[in-house]
């Protein structure tokens, strides 16, 4: 069988944001760049599922070359091939999918893993819009997977619950926290990833459907209320929340 | 000439409040283009609850109403969804950042080739143009964006946007005949597991959360006593359910739930910037933590520095006597 795994490479969660000059981008100096955290989930299922079925285990980026690095993780972790779609432009969710497809519809993958959503412009659109452009099924947020002969059985989180949910194959499915624990790679794992070649690709298309006007940081809240230091100032609480808040 | 098509999102028969959100703001939007705004929902007997919608304004209901649809399929109902815009004509597709809102709107993305601006906190008109805003960077930094191709999509973050009442509008229905064959469902829902029968805090309008400050998962009972008492939700920080006090699915932060209710109680929470990533949105924001420096209090509306364990029986008796009145 074949899976494939899609990644990305994106600020560190603990980043401080800054606005770059052009107002529309942050400011990506000193900013330290990991491979999306969700993105281990996947490439973890994706790596048990070989392990389980046999087969073969391939990552796709599309980016710059510090998305390099995320496929060299995804090596690390035992993943065996790499493409990166190599572009220097920004691309919005549609084109970037559009580009997955376009090398994904020759890889013909039984399971292509995606993370829920890239914590950069955290839109979780990438997984299905993929899955829509390849004709292929697509279950998103999942936390547990299970491939029962050419069926793949999943729970997908929702509000207040969880989804059984049963899909053919090929298809394609977006990793939720608790789907399992990305293994660490070791040293030779390491090693290894670091002289193994990812083959580089022209993207196929390049055209944005939206467009940033302008990236602005939250407006700073004014100064809270402290209103006091033990549960004497509970009354004061209350009515603040009732009468000025006015939400309770 | 424009047309804006909301998907309101029902389960079991009951219109979500994230749905009638979605249709507000979707005839808020439609209005200030001169254009039409119609709501479509899909399910199996949906036809029987069109009419509350007229109560939000809403003029004309499409129904896909088929019991083939009475369990969630993301390759169905989003082949009805794009089937029914372009049947009605519609370039502009509202729907709210639910677990179903997004995995719908990214597949009818791709059908219609539409750009999406997805998990909007505002979305409004300027010269004719949609301008929507929308978190990036967990809420660290926000973007305007727009959408250039011809069919344009937005989701929005459910419990930002108010739904509006409107008086003596009653709601058309007309049924949208669609043909559904097996490859359609080759993705079903089998199942739905409900946690509990609690509230879920994406969907309450109050949350109380509960962290590592509140010293053991016995005294977690003063969170959901609170949050009981003023009728909302009770979330967790990560550090607890890691610990394993409360399930993954009362997590409120970056790899948790994104909430935004009207009122936040953050009880012994520093406040992470992963967890403040699912909770800077909401409205008004209460901080009970014993250190005066935690980060939760730069962005707390109101704070009690002091030992939460103290506290909190008395800011729930406080709240029993103030709302019993
Ligand atoms: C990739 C990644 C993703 C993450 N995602 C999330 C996420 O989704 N959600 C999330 O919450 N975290 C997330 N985290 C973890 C986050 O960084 C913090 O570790 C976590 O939020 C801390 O939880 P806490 O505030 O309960 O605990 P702590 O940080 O230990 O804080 C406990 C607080 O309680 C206060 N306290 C102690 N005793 C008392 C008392 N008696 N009364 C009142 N206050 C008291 C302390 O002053 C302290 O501020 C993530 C981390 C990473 C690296
Ligand atoms: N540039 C990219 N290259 C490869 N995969 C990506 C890229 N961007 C997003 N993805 C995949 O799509 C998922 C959802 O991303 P998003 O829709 O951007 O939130 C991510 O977790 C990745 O698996």
């Amino acid at each position: 069988m074949k899976f494939a795994v899609c990644v990305s490479q994106v600020p560190d969660t603990t980043t401080k944001v800054k606005i770059g000059s052009d107002g529309k981008t942050i400011d990506p100096a000193g900013v330290t760049y990991i491979i999306n955290p969700y993105d281990e989930f996947a490439v973890e299922a994706a790596l048990q599922l070989k392990e389980k079925n046999g087969g073969e285990t391939i990552v796709i980026s599309v980016g710059s070359d510090k998305n390099k690095e995320a496929i060299k993780k995804a090596y690390a972790m035992g993943i065996e091939k790499g493409i990166l779609i190599k572009t220097e432009a920004e691309m919005d969710s549609y084109t970037v999918a559009r580009n997955l497809a376009d090398v994904l519809k020759d890889i013909n993958a039984d399971v292509v893993f995606f993370g829920k959503q890239s914590i950069d412009y955290d839109d979780s659109q990438v997984g299905n819009l993929t899955a829509e452009m390849l004709g292929i099924p697509s279950i998103s947020v999942v936390v547990s997977l299970n491939l029962e002969g050419s069926k793949l059985i999943c729970e997908r989180e929702i509000e207040g619950g969880k989804e059984v949910v049963e899909s053919v194959l090929p298809a394609a499915i977006c990793a939720q926290r608790g789907l399992n624990n990305p293994r660490y790679p070791n040293l030779k794992g390491i090693m290894a990833a670091k002289s193994k070649p990812i083959e580089e690709r022209q993207p196929t298309y390049t055209e944005n459907k939206t467009e940033v006007l302008t990236m602005t940081l939250p407006k700073p809240k004014a100064k809270g209320k402290i209103v006091g230091t033990d549960a004497s100032a509970v009354p004061e609480l209350v009515k603040l929340l009732r009468e000025e808040a006015k939400v309770i | 000439m424009s047309k804006v098509l909301a998907f309101v999102e029902s389960r079991d028969n009951k219109i979500k409040n994230a749905g009638f959100e979605t249709a507000s703001t979707a005839l808020k939007i439609a209005n200030e283009l001169g254009a039409e705004a119609e709501v479509l929902l899909i399910g199996s007997g949906v036809s029987s609850i069109t009419a509350e919608l007229g109560a939000y304004g809403i003029k004309k209901v499409i129904t896909a109403d088929d019991p083939r649809l009475e369990k969630y399929s993301t390759t169905a109902y989003s082949k009805i969804l794009a089937e029914a815009a372009k049947q009605r004509g519609a370039d502009i597709i509202i729907l709210s950042a639910t677990a179903m809102g997004k995995d719908i709107s990214a597949r009818v993305s791709a059908k219609m080739e539409a750009g999406m601006a997805s998990d909007c906190t505002d979305i409004r008109t300027e010269n004719g143009n949609i301008i929507a805003t929308r978190p990036v960077y967990a809420g660290k930094a926000y973007i305007d964006l727009k959408v250039n191709s011809p069919v344009k999509i937005f989701t929005l973050r459910p419990n930002v946007f108010k739904p509006v009442k409107a008086d003596g509008v009653s709601a058309e229905a007309e049924k949208f005949e669609v043909n559904l064959d097996d490859s359609d469902f080759k993705v079903q829902v089998k199942e739905i597991i409900v946690s509990s029968e609690k509230l879920d805090v994406t969907e309450a309008n109050i949350v109380v959360s509960g962290g590592r400050g509140l010293k053991g998962p016995e005294n977690f009972y003063l969170v959901e006593d609170l949050a009981k008492v003023l009728g909302g939700a009770a979330g967790a920080s990560r550090a607890i359910v890691d610990a394993g006090w409360r399930p993954h699915d009362d997590q409120v932060g970056q790899t948790g739930k994104t909430v935004s209710p009207s009122l936040y109680i953050a009880v012994g929470i520093s406040g992470a910037i992963q967890h403040l990533a699912g909770m800077s949105s909401s409205k008004c924001i209460v901080a009970i933590n014993k250190d005066k420096d935690a980060p939760i209090f730069q962005i707390a509306d109101y704070g009690i520095v002091g030992d939460a364990i103290e506290i909190m029986p008395v800011l729930i008796e406080e709240c029993k006597k103030v709302l019993s009145n």
